[in-house]
């Protein structure tokens, strides 16, 4: 057998195993670091608005391996006759438990049908009804059917339709697996961004005049969640490091419905589509929960298509007392398909399907799926206004890192997938137009900067004397983050958790890599990564201890148990604090014109609807 | 219920660049339960017992298209392989066949990617529309006109399946062929001309001898030797079009 072996990325550096090759410069005018569906829908949006603007798009993976391929469910906007903007304004911003920025909400519902059509323009294949529109499912905390989807891989098309489309711009320049290690911060504004070439090991220094962050989520400084390895909150740890806070960090939000050990999804949809929850005597617990009553097929914003956090929360209730079942991976409760029948599974669900009967040896046409809540999304992020853009001059940021404001205390499903839309075109369209009008930083300042953030990088990756391995930090992290900073919390635990992240911050500086080589150095990879988690669980911990109150997905039993609007209708904000915990403030949230109310469902949420209706006309 | 653990011996084809001249195997002894996939094999071997063994991955669900390997010579996604399956012999892991080795499990993939961007892969719209006008009709049945190919995850394990590929990279090959396709038999493109002068050429459809292990081992059912073979009929009813178009045209 006679195997090929590549040269020809690394060709310069065939001999050397030491790090230290010369650092190479590329000039743009936008750098957009994440080729997610943010950062593709960015890129295009910038390339759309000056075709002459050099754009350079990076991102650690091929663009089409972003997480959001995992997207299952759909993208909302308002689409039906029977359905109005200010529905979906106040789905989302209840759904967000009032911590919403309620003027971005209000820009987001306006916008997202636009970009969904925008999207289909480009082709992607939504789901169709018999007369060629596209169709509509429903998805959990929404009134009316307004998701989008494309089976039950929404995510992979919309990708997959953003990066083929972006392939129509020559000035996007794609960097694919380059590894983002620091922004260059001169001048009080960011003129670019340190890579390192995956495949070569090495340095690029990428010089720019504006820079957008768009690197996806922190899900995995959790056990069990439904995120890609790649979702290490790079991005945000970034801007953190250069003094942008990151905002309402504790909030992060379970899906109820994951598969026991590896916590890969079942979307939502699977409830959209008329599934039951379970517990282990066969009943539909959730009616115990004020999301009842327990109707044939669940109706919107009740039972089975309740709020994500609430059924997250009625699944750890039900474990406490006992009616959930023991199995490998802890307890679980079931998600019941049967009823809907092994051919309605197959065209609506096929993905759930494979997945059940691959990983988990269940035929979702025959019996219950095992299901248990795990991490799915970070709902705090980057700090940014309406138009994307952070207080440090220059850097943007869009997608799931960022905190642009519409998810507020718990997102609701499917307005995710539609976020990267809507604001990846304001992130691209602003971050281009400051780029236009930034002058060119000084070339040898810049790349002196550069220059020492190699140096700094390497000394972290090339310790060769460390004595920490990278894989017992990261599980001592995510074992800690899980015990201490889960569905519910308390003062106490979340300390155990922030003492403990201190220490694995400090045993960090004497992590062991044992991999000398440059080319494909994944080992370096991970452990760059760690750095950035460690930092990100920080915060995240850091800022849930303080908030004493319980909203959204933040639920604590140590006295915090209401929502406490007088004292925390805030967003937290986390600033970097070097080796220290982060130093934690507030700000204010916008309410325009929804009040902070109580957050119903079910029978009893209808009855507040109805109330509210007769008081706007009355 | 503790399940027993069992150990699974796997043998990895390493290559280090900067210190073999050649690929090498190496043995590991990997402890596994039966939940356990490929993928979460080599995780293992990567963080307790060789941190320095390279391979790509993501979202360990079988839809990003990072993990292909040879698993026992055959191209399979490691994360939705399991362990169980090779056990209790033992499993031979190898980068994707036919694809030059940058590093231990990771190929270059530059060929595939450029051969992705070069079939001009987005809806070129046959009417203009505006988003203000909203979305294109397309019916169910049109939709299932080009669903199919629609669904390709990049993973190419059909590349490493396909015996011209391995012959000549020069074949476009069997993926991008499909992905070509999907976009050909899309009811909103007009850029079906411009694609079918890939597919007529000799490195298009007619590089395909019809050997169809593409399609067997294609994890997301996309069918790609489908894919060739409906161009093949499109690209022989091209050829008469142009031959009966050019015949009229000598007559006058
Ligand atoms: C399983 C699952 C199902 C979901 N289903 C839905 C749904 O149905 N509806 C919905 O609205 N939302 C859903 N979501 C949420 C939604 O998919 C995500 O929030 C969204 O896709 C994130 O997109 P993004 O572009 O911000 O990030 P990603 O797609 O994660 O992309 C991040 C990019 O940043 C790059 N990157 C990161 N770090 C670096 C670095 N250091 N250097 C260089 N590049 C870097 C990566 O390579 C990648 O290209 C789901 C999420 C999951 C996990
Ligand atoms: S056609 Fe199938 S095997 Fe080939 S790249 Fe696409 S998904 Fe992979
Ligand atoms: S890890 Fe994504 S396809 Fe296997």
């Amino acid at each position: 057998m006679v195997y090929l072996l590549s040269i020809k990325r690394f060709g310069y550096n065939q001999q050397k195993s030491s790090l230290t090759y010369p650092l190479e410069t590329v000039t743009t005018d936008l750098v957009i670091i994440g080729g997610g569906g943010a950062g593709l829908r960015a890129a295009i949006a910038a390339a759309e608005s000056d075709r002459s603007l050099p754009i350079t798009l990076l991102s650690k993976v091929y663009p089409m391996r972003s997480h959001t391929v995992a997207a299952e469910g759909g993208a909302a906007a308002v689409t039906q006759e029977h359905d109005s903007l200010d529905y979906h304004f106040d789905d989302t911003v209840a759904g967000g438990d009032w911590l919403c920025e309620q003027g971005v909400v209000e820009y987001f519902v306006n916008h997202a049908h636009r970009e969904l059509v925008q999207m289909e323009h480009w082709g992607c294949p939504w789901s169709r009804r018999e007369n060629g529109r596209v169709n509509v499912r429903s998805f959990g905390g929404m009134k009316i059917d307004r998701t989008w989807f494309a089976a039950d891989k929404t995510g992979f098309h919309m990708l997959h339709t953003l990066f083929q489309t972006s392939i129509r711009y020559p000035s996007i320049h794609r960097l694919d697996e380059h590894f983002c290690c620091d922004l260059v911060v001169e001048d009080d504004r960011v003129q670019g961004a340190v890579t390192i070439e995956i495949a070569s090991g090495q340095f690029v220094f990428i010089q720019a005049r504006a820079a957008i962050i768009a690197t996806g989520g922190a899900g995995r400084v959790f056990r069990q969640n439904t995120n890609g390895g790649i979702v290490t909150g790079d991005g945000m740890a970034l801007a953190y490091r250069h003094g942008v806070p990151l905002r309402d960090m504790e909030f992060m939000q379970f899906h109820p419905t994951c598969m026991p050990s590896t916590g890969l999804l079942f979307t939502e949809a699977c409830r959209g589509e008329g599934g039951f929850l379970l517990n282990k005597d066969g009943y539909r617990y959730l009616q115990d929960y004020g999301l009842g009553p327990a109707e044939p097929s669940p109706r919107n914003k009740a039972m089975e298509l309740g709020p994500r956090d609430r059924l997250s929360q009625a699944f750890w209730h039900e474990y406490q007392k006992g009616n959930t079942i023991e199995g490998l991976h802890g307890a679980y409760v079931q998600l019941d398909l049967r009823h809907i029948g092994k051919k309605k599974l197959l065209e609506r669900l096929p993905q759930i399907y494979e997945m059940a009967v691959d990983y988990q040896n269940v035929d979702p046409a025959e019996s219950p799926i095992p299901v248990l809540p795990a991490v799915h999304y970070t709902m705090g992020g980057i700090e940014a206004g309406r138009k994307t853009a952070s207080r440090l001059p220059g850097l943007y940021s869009v997608g799931e890192c960022s905190s642009i404001g519409i998810h507020g205390a718990n997102r609701l499903g499917s307005n995710s997938l539609t976020e990267l839309c809507v604001f990846g075109k304001v992130a691209g369209e602003e971050a281009a137009a400051f780029a236009k009008s930034a002058p060119l930083g000084a070339a040898g300042t810049l790349r002196k900067l550069a220059k020492e953030i190699q140096q700094r990088t390497e000394s972290i990756v090339s310790n060769n004397g460390g004595t920490e391995r990278t894989a017992d930090l990261r599980s001592e992290m995510l074992k800690s983050m899980e015990e201490g900073c889960g569905i519910y919390r308390t003062g106490d635990g979340m300390q155990v958790t922030c003492d403990k992240l201190a220490e694995l911050r400090d045993r960090y500086k004497r992590v062991k890599v044992e991999d000398t080589g440059s080319a494909w150095n994944t080992e370096r990879l991970l452990v760059l990564e760690l750095g950035y988690q460690l930092e990100v669980a920080e915060a995240v911990v850091h800022s849930a201890i303080k908030r004493k109150e319980s909203r959204g997905s933040h639920q604590r039993l140590d006295g915090f148990e209401e929502r406490d609007d007088e004292n925390f209708l805030k967003h937290s904000l986390a600033f970097y604090n070097g080796d220290d915990a982060p130093r934690i403030d507030y700000s204010d949230v916008s309410i325009t014109k929804s009040k902070p109310d109580v957050r119903a469902y079910g029978a009893a949420g209808e009855k507040a609807e109805q109330k509210n209706e007769r008081s706007d006309n009355g | 219920m503790a399940e027993v653990e069992k150990t699974i011996e796997i043998a990895v084809l390493r290559y280090r660049p900067e210190k073999d001249t050649k690929p090498v195997s190496q043995t590991f002894e990997v402890p596994f339960t039966d939940d356990m996939s490929v993928l979460q094999g080599v995780q293992y071997i990567k963080d307790y017992l060789d941190g320095s063994l390279s391979f790509r991955w993501s979202c360990r669900m079988a839809i990003c298209g990072s993990c292909g390997m040879m698993l026992n010579g055959e191209p399979k996604l490691a994360c939705s392989t399991f362990l169980r399956e090779y056990y209790p012999g033992t499993l031979q892991i190898e980068a994707l066949k036919h694809f030059p080795i940058e590093k231990d499990l990771v190929i270059d993939a530059s060929d595939f990617i450029d051969k992705l961007g070069s079939i001009t892969p987005y809806i070129v719209p046959a009417e203009p529309r505006s988003v203000e006008q909203g979305e294109y009709l397309q019916t169910p049945a049109q939709k299932a006109q080009y669903d199919q190919f629609s669904a390709c995850i990049n993973c190419m394990l059909c590349y490493a399946a396909c015996p011209q590929y391995g012959l000549s990279t020069n074949f476009t090959g069997p993926g991008i062929l499909a992905l070509l396709h999907r976009y050909n038999a899309d009811s909103r493109d007009g850029a079906r001309e411009t694609r079918m002068e890939i597919v007529n050429s000799e490195e298009g459809v007619w590089g395909c001898t019809l050997v169809g292990y593409c399609s067997e081992v294609c994890p997301k059912e996309v069918d790609p030797a489908k894919a060739v073979n409906l161009n093949k009929v499109n690209s022989t009813m091209d050829y008469f079009l142009r031959f009966f178009a050019s015949g009229k045209g000598a007559g006058k």
